[in-house]
């Protein structure tokens, strides 16, 4: 991987380019939020789409809900395993291919067996009767942080509250040090970083910052070794699952939980407040009858589909919506076509908080691989919108967001707002 | 129709009348049964509509099925001999009277 180019691609370019040139992996596209056209075209004319030369190299585009399903729920065939190339397109930041890269083995990463025994370790943090423990400490510092925001003034909303309460929440999780949980969100942009993404930029940098991350939790783990508590990495160094890793397992289910608490909850608390921004009717039905924040929760999390895409890689030749897929093939599974695909979802691309069946949607995916921290994630949503609409009559959106160049992690860097009393 | 009886967590018992063919969660998801969601719509991929078969009933039913079923009933909480995911069980004329109990939460 070199640098990125940053063109900005043309308007027109979705619906002029051959299909054979169609590249929907480029991370400029989703940073001018420009990927749902090219999505649109793939999904009727070539719903399971080959891209034969991309920074990635070749790869299969799979944009269809049912497709999706299909590939997702059959790890026999289509496998998560690092060592292949994991689960994102960009194969160096998960293996050492690339030069400076480190190898963070962990458990979305693998097929079961082992798979499943490393997510059994910490599913029960995450699980709904321990979740219903956290919730008094999760609304109050909710709380604290909305009585804390200027009204009639425009900030930032991404870093001053969705950031905020994300990394508060991590920092609840691990039982880290809360002066510091400012180093778990550097650490989750770190990990999800290629170079030249204006995060970090050399394989080099990355590593040696990933290396400090290392250090702080393995004093971490040394001393709930001693000292056990609730936490997530307690759990990690009791279970027995887990307790005997390598280091640099250990580190890779750190980091996997880093970024799959923190990058993916964020921007669905900022992509809801630009939903209702947009959608004003939706936020009046909202105000009405608060109890549809039940329904609106999964709608936020549909819309935003906060984690772009997934990959696997075949283990054997398969055929999908009729292609052939070989062996070997990298298979790119585009959560946020799936999301807008017009056969699974009425009305796909329009923000409706009161769906009939609003979960059901491939933000979380489906199969062994489905997020963890699903229930979590609803809850820390739902608390949010609670507190807001006791407080505030209005988050009025002040100018377009800053996206964030990447294919992976769908999100904003900035979204500056007002609040109305 | 087979009738089928949900018993939620409390104690409270929804009976619904199910066409044989479809599968019990489709039952409950269409007559409004609170307390089994069906997000992955029946392919046994998200595991939110784990069931506990009355101990009377498993022998019809039988156990949760090797491969997917399983492997996705390992990340519900509290899972017995007894859990199945309810997308897995079709209704059929010897399952006139099935007793399923269903768990507090989804997970």
């Amino acid at each position: 991987m070199t640098t990125i180019a940053s063109t900005i691609p043309e308007t027109t370019e979705a619906a002029s380019l051959p299909l054979d040139q169609i590249d929907v992996s480029r991370p400029e596209l989703f940073e001018h939020n420009m990927e749902g056209d090219y999505f649109r075209r793939l999904r009727r004319e070539d719903p399971v789409h080959y891209c034969a030369d991309s920074a990635y190299g070749p790869y299969w585009s799979i944009t269809k809900y049912k497709d999706i399903m299909a590939v997702d729920t059959n790890h026999q065939a289509f496998s998560s395993e690092a060592g292949l190339g994991g689960i994102i397109i960009e194969d160096g930041i998960q293996k050492s291919s690339a030069e400076g890269a480190i190898d963070l083995p962990n458990f979305i990463a693998m097929d079961p067996p082992k798979h499943d025994e490393q997510r059994k370790a910490v599913s029960p943090i995450v699980a709904p009767s321990n979740l219903a423990k956290l919730e008094g400490t999760i609304r109050e510092r909710v709380g604290r942080v909305l009585d804390g925001l200027p009204v009639g003034e425009e900030f930032d909303w991404v870093n001053t509250v969705s950031i905020e309460l994300t990394t508060q929440m991590l920092a609840t999780l691990f039982d880290f040090p809360f002066e510091d949980r400012r180093k778990l969100t550097r650490w989750s942009d770190v990990t999800t970083a290629e170079p030249g993404s204006g995060i970090v930029d050399s394989w080099e940098q990355r590593t040696a910052e990933i290396m400090e991350c290392a250090e702080c939790f393995q004093e971490l783990w040394n001393e709930r070794l001693k000292n056990p508590g609730m936490d997530l990495v307690s759990m990690l160094a009791h279970s027995p699952a887990t307790h005997d890793m390598t280091p640099q397992n250990y580190l890779g289910n750190v980091l996997l939980l880093i970024v799959g608490g923190n990058d993916t909850t964020r921007n669905s608390m900022t992509g809801g407040v630009l939903a209702l921004h947009e959608n004003p009717a939706e936020f009046e039905k909202l105000k009405a009858n608060p109890r549809l924040i039940d329904s609106m929760v999964p709608e936020i999390i549909r819309w935003q589909t906060p984690l772009a895409h997934m990959r696997r890689t075949a283990l054997t030749d398969a055929v999908v919506g009729g292609k052939t897929i070989r062996k070997g093939d990298k298979v790119v599974m585009w959560y946020v076509s799936g999301n807008r695909d017009e056969d699974a979802i009425a009305r796909p691309d329009d923000f409706i908080i009161d769906r009939e069946r609003p979960r059901q949607h491939l933000s979380f995916g489906f199969g062994v691989h489905r997020c963890v921290g699903n229930r979590l994630a609803e809850m820390q949503l739902k608390i949010l919108w609670e507190e807001i609409l006791k407080r505030f009559s209005r988050i009025e959106v002040m100018a377009e967001p800053t996206r964030v160049r990447s294919n992976f992690v769908r999100g904003y860097a900035q979204m500056p707002v007002r609040l109305h009393a | 129709m087979p009738l089928i009886k949900y018993i939620d967590a409390n104690g409270t018992e929804y009976a619904v009348e199910a066409a044989p063919g479809i599968s019990v969660m489709e039952a409950a998801v269409k007559n409004s049964v609170p307390g089994i969601d069906g997000d992955c719509g029946g392919a046994a991929a998200c595991a939110t509509c784990h069931v506990y078969v009355d101990p009377e009933w498993i022998g019809r039913t039988g156990p949760a099925a090797e491969g997917l079923e399983q492997s996705m009933l390992e990340f519900a909480e509290d899972v017995t001999d007894q859990s199945r995911l309810a997308c897995q069980i079709i209704v059929a004329d010897n399952l006139d009277g099935l007793i399923l109990k269903l768990p507090e939460k989804q997970h």
